[in-house]
């Protein structure tokens, strides 16, 4: 991906208004933009999700299939991620195969759903050894205006929350897929010394470093991804961690319900 | 049906015979390599991994040139013999992953204003795996980049804590790892503490994530005087009398008195004080 250049201008304008606590479109330092989740948007699909945070625009997938499991797992079903940052998206997204930026969106998203255990693998288990559902969560960025990570979480979970295993395949009833638990990822952006949850794309470019916390519906830390350049200290770890917490609970609502 | 297993016996000792804030022994070796501008090895425990440091040179592919600054970009890689189960050369998911986010890392110290349209290129070489290798693999590139000269505000060192058998671990050995509840890897910057890499995967709450985060840059402050050990027996200035370094040709009590009956040495001749730049600064 090419260097992205941000005029001076810009960058002093929002690193000056982060300076008072202030954002350049007006929310508050954890408001974010408004969230709005289509469900069931493509008929194809066995779940889907069609996500808008503020300007961000993702499309979520979720499709089933059997196969084999894993050698070190013969009684769990299998989860793939993959997500698609594709040219339409932003003048800065390139076709052809992931790369990186891309593959730890993925594996990011991956990792709250997993790690949460979202869904019970075990419950898809077909024949141990021999046969799983293979759950596939791929997501589509159609428009990029900033933290992908959460619109793509918010999309997966919405995604699954509607997903209809296709059990009639195997001659059987289907039955919608049982989610266990509401894994919810929160991003912070750190400009100069300010901390702001859903960093919009302006925020991101100037953005010092990053954090991405997956909390479950009780509160506890279930995934973390810090990046970009700069840095955090222990005390913003904490802060950060609790006040996605906070940010979490409201979310979860508007998502499943 | 999860197997039952013991990572701790009843006296809190782990399979490996350590306490539950106690690493795993460290060892790091820098200039390990010819054609690299700088290199390290390092083996921690079951970890052999070895980083080379290129630049910095002309950045490729151009495109990817920053007109401001110097690109550090890392590889970070796995040889296929260094896990049980053969590993499939190349890169995969997880690799290119922990190279973005090991490149992100080691980016915060370097100054990066001084070499304009440059890659600093970061090559971290798994040779055996043993749980922890991205921070083996950071931990030995710092070491390497130094090595190599590149201009750097500090070190940066990275280490893991986590949870497994329900008790919080420093440092989670393979079985720990892989049956383990939580993992947290960490890496900061030792002189002002700030924290250049954090990943989690798995189970904690605020407190133990807390404890965690704490338990992990103790132990990276432990590991920084490895790192610095290794540079310093790099460099050690060595003589023909057999590789130690020479005496102190003059302590520092006698720099006041010098021995009236020895010529002064010349360094000595040419110290009287430059006061004459100071007086031609005011006109």
């Amino acid at each position: 991906m090419a260097v992205k250049v941000v005029s001076e201008l810009t960058r002093n304008h929002i690193h000056r208004l982060a300076a008072d606590g202030k954002r350049v479109d007006g929310r508050g330092p954890d408001e974010y933009r408004p969230l709005k989740i289509e469900k069931g948007f493509v008929g194809s699909a066995e779940g889907s999700a069609r996500v808008h945070l503020g300007k961000t625009e993702v499309l979520v997938g979720i499709k089933m299939d059997f196969g084999e499991p894993y050698a070190d797992s013969p009684n769990k079903g299998v989860l793939i991620t993959a997500a698609e940052l594709i040219p339409m998206a932003s003048p800065d997204f390139e076709a052809g195969p992931p790369r990186e930026k891309a593959i730890e969106l993925a594996r990011v998203v991956d990792r709250g759903i997993r790690q949460t255990k979202t869904v019970d693998l075990e419950k898809l288990c077909i024949e141990p050894g021999e046969k799983v559902w293979l759950l596939f969560m791929d997501m589509h960025i159609l428009d990029y205006d900033g933290n992908l990570f959460d619109a793509c979480s918010y999309g997966v979970l919405g995604g699954l929350s509607n997903t209809i295993v296709p059990a009639s395949r195997l001659e059987a009833e289907d039955y919608p897929l049982e989610i266990q638990h509401q894994p919810l990822s929160v991003t912070a952006a750190k400009i100069g010394n300010a901390i702001f949850l859903d960093p919009s794309l302006q925020e991101e470019q100037v953005a010092d470093a990053r954090l991405t916390v997956a909390t479950d519906e009780n509160g506890d830390v279930r995934a973390m991804q810090k990046g970009l350049n700069g840095s955090f200290t222990f005390d913003e770890i904490k802060e950060i961690v609790d006040r996605a917490r906070k940010a979490g609970g409201e979310l979860r609502k508007q998502i499943v319900g | 049906m999860e197997p039952e297993v013991r990572l701790l016996d009843e006296n809190k000792r782990r399979l490996d015979g350590r306490a539950v804030d106690e690493l795993r022994p460290i060892k790091i070796e820098a200039g390990v390599l010819n054609r690299a501008d700088g290199s390290a090895y390092l083996e921690w425990g079951g970890n052999k991994v070895l980083a080379a440091v290129y630049g910095p040179r002309e950045a490729h592919p151009r495109h990817r040139q920053d007109p401001a600054r110097a690109l550090v970009q890392c590889r970070y890689n796995m040889a296929a013999f260094s896990v049980s189960d053969r590993k499939r050369p190349g890169p995969d998911r997880r690799s290119v992953e922990i190279s973005k986010v090991v490149s992100e890392a080691l980016g915060h110290v370097v100054f990066k204003e001084q070499f304009p349209r440059t890659s600093v290129d970061v090559f971290i070489e798994v040779l055996q795996a043993e749980a922890g290798t991205r921070c083996a693999g950071l931990t030995a590139a710092a070491v390497a980049m130094a090595d190599a000269g590149i201009p750097m505000r500090d070190l940066v060192v990275s280490c893991a804590a986590g949870k497994a058998d329900g008790t919080l671990l420093l440092d989670l050995g393979k079985e720990e790892d892989n049956l383990g509840e939580a993992d947290l890897p960490v890496a900061i910057v030792p002189r002002t503490g700030e924290i250049v890499l954090l990943q989690m995967d798995g189970h904690l709450t605020p407190e133990e994530l807390e404890t965690s985060l704490k338990s992990a840059i103790d132990a990276c402050h432990k590991i920084y005087e490895i790192q610095k050990d290794a540079l310093r027996r790099r460099y050690a200035v060595t003589t023909e009398h057999g590789g130690a370094p020479p005496p102190p040709k003059e302590p520092e009590t006698e720099a006041d008195t010098p021995p009236t009956t020895e010529e002064p040495k010349p360094e000595e001749v040419e110290a009287p004080e430059p006061v004459v730049p100071e007086t031609q600064e005011g006109e």
